[in-house]
């Protein structure tokens, strides 16, 4: 093993060069690299077809695209925004940030971590492709519902096989992330000395393993009542749509969850750096963290209370959700305190951290509003919850993604990205965001039902506000491939510990980071 | 130091394998556990024989049956509910008629498959003669008018005052002509 060791460092020890060493790497600042750029891409993919439905609810009746098509295009957006642009970018962070912060030379299983990341691509190339097929793709919505996904075409099939097998590099990946995170830390870091979004991504990590192969069965599920004859759904042969939604949403609601921890993850890093203050409450952010991944297991039928389930099941949904506010009060709360009397600067990140906390929030009080059974049963499938989610998703998930990106970019580039293009992009994006979202909550209270092409007339000024926002918000993004390359090529050199602020082992390597770190162990104390 | 690292990483990658396996089981355990869980809370959907009423009536109530009936997809056929509202008091034993014509110009089985709304009247709502409860087949161009025959139960909650029936007809022809 030593030898075999010491020899792979010797094809490795420099950066390999040219294009091709990305098919083959193991490095796990490559891999990591790969993800960003794969989610990157995925996020403009996604966010195109998002215009493309916000074009077409810009006025009321058919302009653009016909319902089928506008069916097809709210699927693959989510399908393409959770498992293409979401998920990847947090693989993404795991990957450069964990050996890093845990002081690790690499990820435990550099050659599976290459194979994880490969997966993606023809993944998203069957759920992309999947419109080029007879019939377009699948209609069904993401939660790939029966009976119409059982009635679909082969686009079904497709994104049912996009599913596996982004499930199978989720499951590969969060086993890599699992193993590197208990068994290689640095000597002397307890687990209760982690950075807390190494706790995060572990949590993370067993939520991806015990969920995944849930959806898993589900979809193979699926795909056996369209070609082989089984009735698990099919109501004509005795089977029950309805159990679909239940397995589905026993994935679907730890799932959402593990969209989220991961940025609580990051904005505990952005916080303590910009306000000058160690992290408030480390140890009930663990606590907390581990006690949302725990009753995500057991809220899944809050999505369903409109199916007919009994007042005691609607009843335990309900409680069992509203108590998810406590744990995460918590979290909010100790961002809050982490900030108070510090001596706070509003760097960019900083920026993205702060309209994380606020619209997130904002995000999450919706939701509780939606934990109610009554209220629910009037909202349920209207703009309402289509803006509560992307509060959740977009001004929670993609703004730690964002903020995150601000605040590791001179790690991973050795360049200090350009401050005030930064600045104007938080700006841009934080306003146009609440343009966009902001009034389909009124859309929803008044009745405008989701995944619908057409809508009454009175709803078309709110309409009309959340397309223009829609649209800014859309192309605000540019902005930030602009900075993100521009911080690559050059910009102010970088210090190893870019931020007076900083804590943690990924600081006192230089800037950038060498390709290879940590090969021994680093001091932690 | 490397070696024993290696093997504990395996040994750990392992354990998490084995993790994931059982949650793939669970995910298809939760199949036969949701039948059960339905059919003891009295919610099956399925529920497709001849039941017995009670016996006794409630003249004090009235309740309200709607009937709906629906094609699943590609099924070209007419199929409608020829009482689609009748009001009954509980546990008198009522005969609703759905028609349906095979426009098909083909032979066609077809299943009928219940769904109440709400739900939880489903216990309380006994059907003693239904064409759900076989598989029916149609002529070309055969018209039929099909019975039920039901008693809404005495001991139904107060608060459900209005049931909806609703029948989805399944074409089952190339299922049933495989099996012969």
């Amino acid at each position: 093993m030593e030898a075999a060791h010491a020899h792979a460092h010797d094809d490795h020890h420099h950066a390999p060069a040219g294009i091709g060493r990305y098919f083959t790497t193991t490095n796990h600042k490559d891999i990591g690299s790969m993800y960003m750029w794969f989610s990157l891409i995925m996020f403009f993919v996604g966010g195109f077809m998002a215009l493309v439905i916000r074009a077409e609810l810009f006025q009321p009746g058919i302009q653009i695209v016909n319902p089928d098509v506008f069916n097809q295009l709210t699927t693959i957006h989510a399908l393409v925004m959770i498992f293409g642009a979401v998920m990847p970018a947090f693989v993404g962070y795991a990957n450069w940030q964990i050996p890093l912060m845990v002081g690790a030379s690499d990820m435990a299983f550099a050659r599976m971590n290459n194979w994880s990341f490969w997966l993606m691509p023809p993944a998203a190339a069957l759920l992309v492709g999947s419109f080029l097929v007879p019939g377009g793709a699948a209609g069904s919505g993401w939660t790939l519902y029966p009976p119409l996904s059982i009635q679909g075409g082969i686009s079904v099939d497709m994104t049912i096989l996009a599913v596996h097998i982004m499930g199978a590099s989720s499951i590969m990946g969060s086993i890599n992330i699992i193993t590197t995170i208990l068994n290689m830390r640095a000597p002397g870091m307890t687990l209760m000395r982690m950075p807390m979004f190494v706790w995060t991504w572990l949590i993370t990590a067993y939520l991806l393993i015990a969920v995944m192969p849930v959806l898993a069965g589900a979809v193979t599920m699926l795909l056996t009542d369209r070609h082989f004859g089984t009735h698990f759904f099919n109501a004509a042969g005795g089977g029950d749509p309805t159990m679909f939604m239940h397995i589905f949403w026993f994935f679907g609601h730890p799932e959402v969850y593990i969209m989220i921890l991961p940025a609580f993850g990051i904005i505990s890093h952005i916080i303590p750096t910009f306000a000058r203050k160690p992290l408030f409450g480390y140890a009930s952010m663990v606590y907390a963290t581990a006690s949302i991944a725990l009753l995500s297991f057991i809220v899944w039928g809050h999505h369903m209370f409109t199916v007919g389930m009994p007042a005691a099941g609607n009843l335990f949904f309900m409680y069992a959700t509203m108590l998810i506010a406590v744990p995460t009060g918590v979290k909010v709360f100790n961002w809050i305190a982490t900030l108070w009397k510090g001596s706070i600067t509003f760097e960019t990140p900083m920026l993205f951290a702060i309209g994380f906390v606020s619209l997130f929030t904002i995000g999450g009080f919706s939701g509780l509003v939606l934990a109610v059974t009554p209220v629910d049963i009037t909202l349920h499938n209207t703009y309402y919850v289509v803006a509560h989610f992307h509060y959740v998703l977009f001004s929670g998930a993609i703004f730690s993604i964002m903020g995150g990106a601000y605040y590791w970019l001179p790690k991973w580039t050795g360049h200090m990205y350009d401050e005030t293009l930064g600045k104007v992009h938080f700006w841009l994006t934080a306003i146009s965001f609440n343009i966009t979202f902001f009034p389909q909550h009124f859309l929803g209270l008044a009745g405008m039902p989701r995944r619908i092409p057409d809508y009454a007339p009175q709803f078309t000024e709110f309409n009309q506000i959340s397309s223009i926002g829609a649209f800014l918000l859309g192309f605000s993004q540019l902005l930030f491939l602009y900075v993100v390359i521009k911080c690559i090529r050059g910009g102010v050199k970088a210090e190893a510990k870019a931020w007076e602020g900083a804590e943690g082992l990924e600081w006192t390597v230089p800037s950038p980071a060498p390709y290879h770190t940590f090969e021994t162990p680093p001091a932690f104390h | 130091m490397n070696a024993s690292l290696a093997d504990r990483n395996a040994l750990l990658a392992r354990k998490l394998i084995i993790i994931a396996c059982v949650m793939g089981c669970f995910g298809l355990a939760l199949v036969p556990f949701y039948r059960q869980i339905c059919e003891a809370t009295g919610i099956s959907q399925s529920r497709v024989v001849a039941q017995t009423a009670s016996g006794s009536i409630d003249p004090t109530r009235d309740v309200t049956v709607e009937f709906v009936a629906s094609n699943s997809n590609g099924l070209g056929w007419t199929f409608e509910a020829l009482n689609p509202i009748v009001q009954v008091h509980p546990g008198v034993v009522t005969t609703v008629r759905y028609r349906v014509v095979n426009n098909t110009g083909r032979k066609v089985i077809a299943q009928a498959v219940p769904s109440y709304a709400p739900s939880l009247a489903a216990p309380y709502f006994k059907k003693l003669k239904c064409f759900c409860f076989d598989q029916q087949t149609f002529a070309p161009g055969e018209a039929r008018d099909m019975q039920v025959v039901f008693v809404v139960e005495p001991d139904l909650p107060t608060d459900i005052s209005r049931i909806s029936l609703s029948y989805t007809f399944f074409d089952i022809t190339a299922e049933a002509g495989g099996k012969g």
